[in-house]
């Protein structure tokens, strides 16, 4: 059972296993695997103990009901995989800071959570407008050849390397 | 089918996924900008052989009749101006919607902290412009859940061999190099 601790796996392993993933989910659940819609579920949900039930009368939330549905059971148990997996291979820690983020910009906190507010404001944002994230699009999307998926998980990386390479370079 | 079947479903899927996340190094800062910064490729190693072995599972299941594929619709728009925007967080934050909820079961407390609440914050906002976005720019250059395929107007199996090929060899070309 040397596996189940061994880490890294090869990135062939994991990705196979996530292709495999999708089979069942789509085969067992009628679901393919998606992550971002349920962020958004969540945020109705935070809106709905603020403003009450009126929330889910706004045109988006008629769309996308703020409740838990499968896709947000996925997400949380997400959480607890990864945790359960780190745990098994001796890698689980809390930490602040990415080593690689202290390296290029140093370990105040402040500076790492603001910048990771704004990031998370694109991506929450850009993952609606865009109608998928790396999940939705970029595996289940791709690999049932819509054109809006390959479009997106595209320019994702478009967009994800110019801004990396400005951001780093900046600190260089 | 029964709702609550279903949550459990998704929950046991979930354990699944962020498990094989981790074991791929895909809930990390490091590995995610490491990609973005094309010095680690690990990610689209992870992602190009999921679509492979993905895309070849779910087209022969949905020949023999037993799934219903759904792909999204979208317009360049959405996919070409949302995919940037997502781009500019993805290298901001170094997490993504999915790595995030890794990230969080690994211990990275930037992710908990910083990029959670924002990816609620830029949903919520959205939600909110909605219903001044979705007739408007969200629109532009529609083309619906056309496929690869359907544009090309030739059978499945016509895109997807050649493409499985492609990304073969996109692959070993990354072995190859060493990256």
């Amino acid at each position: 059972m040397d596996w189940l601790t061994a880490w890294p796996w090869s990135p062939y392993a994991a990705g196979m296993g996530i292709g495999v993933l999708s089979w069942l989910t789509l085969y067992i659940s009628g679901h393919p695997i998606g992550c971002s819609t349920s962020f958004a579920r969540t945020a109705g949900m935070i809106e709905k103990l603020f403003r009450g039930r009126k929330v889910e009368t706004k045109p988006f939330y008629r769309e996308i009901p703020p409740v838990v549905d499968w896709q947000w059971m996925l997400v949380a148990g997400m959480v607890f995989g990864a945790f359960l997996s780190a745990q098994l291979s001796g890698d689980f820690r809390w930490q602040w800071i990415p080593t690689r983020w202290e390296a290029a910009f140093g370990d105040d906190r402040l500076t790492r959570i603001g910048v990771s507010v704004a990031g998370g404001i694109l991506l929450g944002f850009g993952s609606r407008w865009a109608g998928g994230c790396t999940s939705g699009h970029g595996i289940s999307g791709t690999m049932q050849l819509a054109l809006s998926s390959w479009v997106s998980a595209c320019c994702f990386f478009i967009g994800g390397i110019v801004t990396a390479l400005l951001i780093f370079g900046s600190a260089a | 089918m029964d709702r609550k079947y279903q949550l459990v479903q998704g929950l046991l899927f979930g354990i699944l996924f962020g498990f094989l996340l981790q074991k791929g190094g895909a809930t990390r800062y490091d590995v995610i900008i490491g990609q973005l910064l094309l010095d680690d490729f690990t990610v689209v190693k992870i992602m190009l052989s999921a679509v492979l072995t993905g895309m070849i599972g779910v087209h022969c299941m949905k020949r023999l009749g037993w799934v219903k594929l759904n792909p999204k619709s979208g317009s360049w728009s959405q996919n070409v101006l949302g995919g940037l925007v997502f781009g500019a967080g993805f290298a901001l934050l170094g997490y993504c919607p999915g790595t995030i909820a890794g990230a969080i079961g690994n211990g990275f407390l930037d992710a908990l902290a910083g990029g959670l609440t924002g990816i609620l914050l830029g949903s919520g906002i959205f939600a909110a412009l909605y219903p001044r976005l979705k007739d408007g720019i969200l629109k532009w250059g529609y083309y619906g859940d056309v496929t690869l395929p359907r544009l090309l107007k030739v059978g499945d199996w016509t895109v997807i061999v050649p493409l499985s090929v492609l990304l073969g060899l996109m692959l070993l070309l990354l072995e190859r190099a060493g990256i």
